[in-house]
């Protein structure tokens, strides 16, 4: 989430959902959080019965418009649009915060000479080069004057912790060749151990006009930019009416301030765009005018797309990254050796000073003693990235027969991926592939149940189905969307032959280790020497007692151990083993510490004492102690900011963290994300370096100048604002910067299987957004084999307004046909009053809904909402524009439906539950 | 009514259904009448509770029926399922509304089905909840016509009738039911009856400062002369736009009348025939 890391520091949440219910409005933009997050949603309500405003703004009215006091229908792909006029009202209205603004913000720091904003390009920023279709932002000067009018380094960690990463999509990198992406801070970091050394900021501090006059201060830029965005412009691009956007405005500005926060939260409805990061700069831009950031009710709440998304970007299944957001070694770079990854890497000054620690550390915790101070700890090992392998361009790749094999666990892309056509020519071209799955879903029987593919005997590959064991089956961790770290202890034996996914893992990798024992070529050491011994000590049992029927199951908490860390130099008298680090503090460089990621450490201090298990419920309104959050179990980020630069509360209403004057340290609830005895009065002598460079009054503590960005000299590829520019795809002209349609730095990956509609007025003129129902779980590979969830919803649908269905003769309830230029799908008409034909630019538009559940496996199939959407790449982070695209509608079938793959079983049985007493059985049951 | 005061023809009406019972009274001083208050305010439609009822009491599915009710596709209550998220779309107008509401079994206080069956099998337990013990069960039906809300079915598997049993295996065991424990806003909230009419009547007296000026309780009083319901609702538009009657009908007031109506017109009948076939007698002679 780089738009967060950009404005804030770190890429992920800042707040978590329990606080939603201390707010005061709460708007809700880009996610339909009531019907894809339930069980966070409560929170949300619990505010809502004690009088705060809840605010939907979205293409279609949800179940989570039907909660909130305040529903504003716009346009899907119109996001910037609404949040700069938000910006611009709370600018002209000088609703701003300005004691926290002008202290917190960079709102006074100069900007470089040279830049030049999209006023003065008419559409593109300074540094745009068109025919590569990129930025330059050093020859564009996003930067701040100082030194050189040197921008602080792209490199210094304020990117976000990878890619939004959502629905379970891959995230992706940054840069062509991935390594550059990753701000090295987008995950975590501490200042609890400050370092010393300079941030990178320039010697000393930008300059900074405090009066806000300079036109070449941030606020004067972000004034300029804003100023065309004005509510008129709101409602021609977006098709709201002015009265509504205005309500909103309102509602917003009289709901922030000393006395009361307004919280905002997103999903994947902003992330899924080509501007998907600059949908979250913008909405962190607002946050920050209206000062909201770091204090209890406010904050910007991202909600993650999956289980567990950020378990996977923190111990990364991403390509370019190792654990703790280090970057994977490149190919191509000064990474040859240990010393020169860390000198390009790391950072001589801020937290990363300890860059070797960790790096060092994780080599450690992979090839053990093999690792040693004379081998580089086996540096040369990892292995290099030449290319981009995100998921987009990995199936690109594939679809044209550059890949040979494959692993899918838990993923279904032949259902779910963007243009999951394009992703079932890509499977349909491998040689072999693995899916670990509980049931058989589009990906595992793509070769004989596809109707829209060729036959079975012209595909080759090989699939390999491994039935896999389900959650209650299995014992490990979550780390859910606000970084919170869970575990969940194992119930009952899987099944039959399931397994879990870390049995197979680990049982695969030890075969691999047999297999290459007795080499002798160099090549091979990295598998021979890989620490790989997770084996119980004694026989596991079940939480009844009885012994486990599964042989080779290896031990989940001893590789949470391993991600904690170990002090190999001493031994804990407890377990006659390494003893266990209490944090990622006791790190070192000199080879005596293993940890597999950095981050994490501190969730396993004591050999028997994971915190991730811990449920104690506390007085404490944070409940510190239920579940670890990274970093140092803090559960609200930038909090620092709930006090005033004299560090006393802003308010007794909203008060959170505070400076104590005699215990002399900050105290509250929450961990301070400050260091915790650092006075606010404390101001930074010119030269210093490191955390002693932020001053006491300053909260955003992973920014070189300790403030947050509402310009962003870094962090984003593609501009320092957000400008409003239209969907790859887009039915509607781009009536802000006529020159440039859509955004200047959008991949397109066009191909005879991925063709795109530049220019669909005629065509495919209406627009499509996807979304989801509570009632099935992403392309549906767990809900649409399961009877009790198939009757709730039963089949694809779309929904679409009646105006638009009388226009083309579509019935309600009667099939319909929705064709995008990548093919046609097939679903029943759901004609409601929900959804609104839209006056844009003194014309009607008409949008659709079509939820992305369906596809050809299963107890229910139907249309494919995703084999509708392209393959359309956001420069940031490679997200693809689910939520945003052009297509047609006309009554009737396609001719092609396809059968479901498995029978509808009379489920549950009739037997009776088994070890249960007769006068104990389901009062359902017949017998 | 004066047949009332007819102790014969009180002991007639009653002696075979209808019959009348007294008010529950829990099985013990201690344990006080349980049940449900479904706040619809705070209700997401996520139906949770259909899932959770089903995976508890190991209900089947009901086949896959794309209604176009809008999200509705359970569509009401039956023996197979025993709670249902009612959706009403209303769009338009000063601001847009989708009413959603988790219905379930009423458990009445004077409960028309426990009245009307013929075989004790319909029984109030030691929790105060309506339950229908299908051991004795013999599947006469009755019970069904005589719901005033439509709960009941009776399946076509074993013949009998079904429906919620306020989860009385989770209840015995000192656990809520399935679907209160499943829902993620506390929509359902599962308790004494006493109390939950109190937090309920604070509940509307809350919204109606808020401004929600439309929010009723439904059931926790006697409605229109129909007794108290144990499960009752917080409702913010008119009941039938959740499909409940405003006033439901009690199948066994007025009983007694109907009773002397029909005695009546047998008598009268039985007259007539009388004197036709006396004339008969006469022409045959």
């Amino acid at each position: 989430m780089p738009g967060l890391g950009a404005s804030f520091g770190r890429g992920a949440a800042t707040s978590f959902q329990q606080d939603l219910a201390n707010s005061d409005c709460i708007l809700i933009m880009g996610s339909n959080m009531a019907e894809a997050h339930p069980v966070g949603f409560r929170w949300p309500m619990k505010a809502k019965e004690k009088g705060a405003k809840l605010i939907h703004v979205d293409p279609r009215f949800t179940r989570t418009s039907a909660l909130c006091d305040l529903f504003v229908g716009i346009r899907a792909g119109s996001d910037i649009a609404f949040l700069g006029g938000l910006i611009n009202y709370v600018l002209t209205n000088e609703k701003w915060f300005k004691d926290y603004v002008l202290a917190y913000t960079n709102a006074s720091t100069i900007v470089a000479e040279g830049f030049q904003d999209t006023e003065e390009l008419e559409g593109v920023f300074s540094g745009y080069d068109p025919q590569k279709q990129e930025y330059d932002a050093s020859k564009g000067h996003w930067g701040y004057e100082g030194a050189g009018g040197d921008k602080p380094k792209q490199d210094q960690g304020v990117e976000g912790a990878g890619g939004a990463a959502e629905g379970g999509e891959q995230k992706s990198q940054q840069g062509s060749k991935g390594v550059h992406g990753y701000g090295l801070m987008g995950g975590a970091s501490s200042h609890s151990t400050p370092q010393s050394e300079s941030t990178a900021a320039p010697a000393g501090q930008p300059p900074r006009d405090p009066t806000l006059q300079d036109p070449r201060c941030a606020m004067q830029y972000l004034r300029r930019h804003y100023a065309r965005y004005t509510p008129e412009m709101v409602t021609q691009t977006c098709g709201c009416t002015v009265e509504q956007f205005l309500e909103v405005a309102q509602l917003l500005c009289d709901n922030s301030g000393p006395e009361r926060t307004t919280a905002l939260v997103y999903a994947v409805g902003w992330t899924q765009h080509t501007t998907g990061v600059q949908i979250i700069r913008a909405a962190g831009i607002l946050q920050m005018l209206l000062g909201n950031m770091g204090r209890p009710g406010g904050g910007i709440m991202a909600m993650r797309g999956h289980a567990s998304i950020q378990g996977s970007t923190d111990v990364p299944t991403l390509y370019d990254l190792l654990p703790g957001y280090l970057p994977q070694p490149a190919a191509d770079k000064g990474h040859e050796d240990l010393a020169s990854y860390v000198k390009y890497e790391g950072m001589p000054t801020g937290y990363w000073a300890n860059f070797r620690k960790f790096i060092v550390s994780l080599l450690k915790a992979w090839y053990g003693e093999a690792a040693t101070p004379e081998n580089d700890f086996c540096f040369s090992w990892l292995p290099r990235i030449d290319d981009d392998y995100s998921q987009l361009l990995f199936f690109n790749k594939m679809a044209k027969g550059e890949v040979k094999g494959y692993f899918l666990f838990g993923q279904n892309p032949g259902g779910g991926g963007p243009n999951a056509r394009l992703h079932r020519a890509g499977l349909r071209n491998l040689d072999w592939l693995v899916v670990a799955d509980w049931f058989e879903t589009e990906s595992a029987v793509f070769w004989k149940n596809d109707p829209t593919a060729p036959p079975s005997s012209e595909i080759k590959t090989e699939v390999f189905f491994i039935p896999a064991a389900s959650a209650t089956a299995k014992e490990g961790s979550f780390t859910n969307t606000q970084r919170l770290l869970q575990w969940h202890d194992k119930a009952v034996d899987p099944e039959g032959d399931c397994r879990s996914d870390l049995w197979f893992v680990y049982n695969l990798g030890k075969r691999i280790k047999q297999l290459y024992a007795d080499s002798t070529d160099p090549k091979d050491d990295p598998i021979k020497h890989l620490t790989w011994d997770y084996d119980h000590d004694e026989p596991p049992r079940l939480p009844d007692g009885s012994l486990s029927r599964i042989e080779g199951e290896p031990n989940a908490s001893k590789v949470l151990q391993e991600i904690n860390g170990y002090n190999l130099k001493e031994i804990d008298s407890r377990t006659g083993k390494p003893k266990l680090l209490s944090g990622f503090s006791e790190c070192k460089e000199d080879g005596s510490t293993a940890c597999g990621c950095w981050i994490y450490s501190g969730v396993f201090p004591e050999p028997d004492r994971n915190r991730a298990r811990e449920r104690k419920i506390t007085d404490n309104p944070v409940q510190p102690e239920w579940g670890f959050a990274w970093p140092h179990n803090r559960r609200m980020m930038y909090n620092r900011a709930s006090a005033d630069p004299q560090g006393r509360p802003w308010s007794e209403r909203k008060k959170y963290i505070w400076w104590d004057e005699e215990k002399k340290k900050w105290v509250g609830n929450d961990e301070p994300d400050f260091e915790p005895d650092k006075p606010p009065s404390y101001r930074p002598a010119p030269d210093c370096k490191g955390m002693d460079a932020i001053s006491g009054a300053e909260p955003f503590i992973m920014k070189p100048d300790g403030r947050a960005w509402l310009f962003a000299p870094g962090g984003t590829k593609d501009g320092p604002f957000p400008a409003h520019y239209e969907a790859g795809e887009s039915p509607v002209r781009n009536l802000l910067y006529p020159k440039y349609q859509a955004s200047p730095t959008t991949r397109y990956f066009e191909g005879p299987l991925n063709p795109i509609a530049h220019t669909p007025e005629s065509e495919y003129p209406i627009v499509a957004t996807t979304f989801r129902l509570t009632e099935h779980y992403l392309s549906g590979p767990m809900s649409r084999f399961n009877s009790w969830l198939n009757e709730l919803q039963p089949e694809m649908f779309a929904e679409l307004s009646p105006e638009l269905a009388e226009e083309r003769g579509i019935e309600h309830g009667g099939w319909m046909t929705i064709s995008s230029p990548r093919g046609s799908i097939e679903a029943r008409a759901m004609v409601t009053r929900r959804i609104k034909p839209l006056t844009i630019d003194g014309r009607i538009v008409h949008q659709i809904g079509l939820p992305f559940h369906w596809a050809f496996a299963g107890e229910t199939v139907g249309g494919n909402a995703n084999d509708l959407t392209s393959l359309t790449a956001d420069p940031n982070v490679s997200m693809h524009e689910g939520k945003a695209f052009v297509c047609e509608v006309r009554p009737g079938r396609t001719g092609t439906p396809a059968q479901p793959t498995k029978k509808v079983a009379p489920w549950p049985t009739r037997e009776d539950s088994p070890d249960t007493p007769k006068s104990a059985q389901p009062e359902g049951h017949l017998k | 009514m004066i047949l009332q005061q007819l102790p014969v023809l009180n002991e007639l009406s009653n002696a075979f259904p209808p019959r009348q019972t007294p008010v529950p009274s829990p099985g013990s001083d201690t344990q006080p009448l349980m049940g449900f208050f479904t706040d619809t305010s705070v209700c997401i439609g996520c139906k949770a509770c259909e899932v959770a009822c089903k995976q508890w009491n190991q209900l089947p599915s009901d086949g896959f029926n794309f209604t176009g009710h809008s999200y509705d596709n359970t569509r009401m209550l039956s023996e197979t399922t025993w709670r249902h998220v009612a959706f009403k779309e209303k769009i338009g107008g000063e601001k847009s509304r989708w009413l959603m509401m988790s219905d379930v079994c009423k458990h009445c206080e004077d409960a028309p089905c426990q009245q009307s069956c013929p075989t004790g099998s319909i029984i109030y337990n030691e929790f105060g909840d309506v339950y229908v013990q299908p051991d004795i069960c013999n599947g006469c039906g009755y019970c069904i016509s005589a719901c005033p809300f439509g709960v009941l079915g009776r399946s076509p598997e074993d013949g009998r009738a079904h429906k919620c049993t306020l989860c009385y295996d989770r209840q015995t065991d000192g656990m809520q039911p399935a679907c209160a424990k499943s829902c993620p806003t506390a929509s359902i909230q599962f308790g004494p009856v006493e109390e939950l009419r109190e937090k309920a009547k604070q509940r509307v007296e809350t919204l109606h400062a808020q401004g929600n000026t439309q929010a009723y309780l439904y059931g926790a009083d006697s409605l229109d002369g129909y007794g108290r319901l144990n499960s009752f609702f917080l409702l913010e538009d008119h009941p039938n736009e959740y499909n409940l009657p405003e006033a439901p009908p009690q199948p066994l007031h007025g009983q007694e009348t109907r009773y002397a109506l029909s005695l009546l017109t047998g008598l009268v009948l039985m007259l007539l025939s009388a004197l036709f076939f006396s004339k008969g007698d006469n022409y045959a002679r």
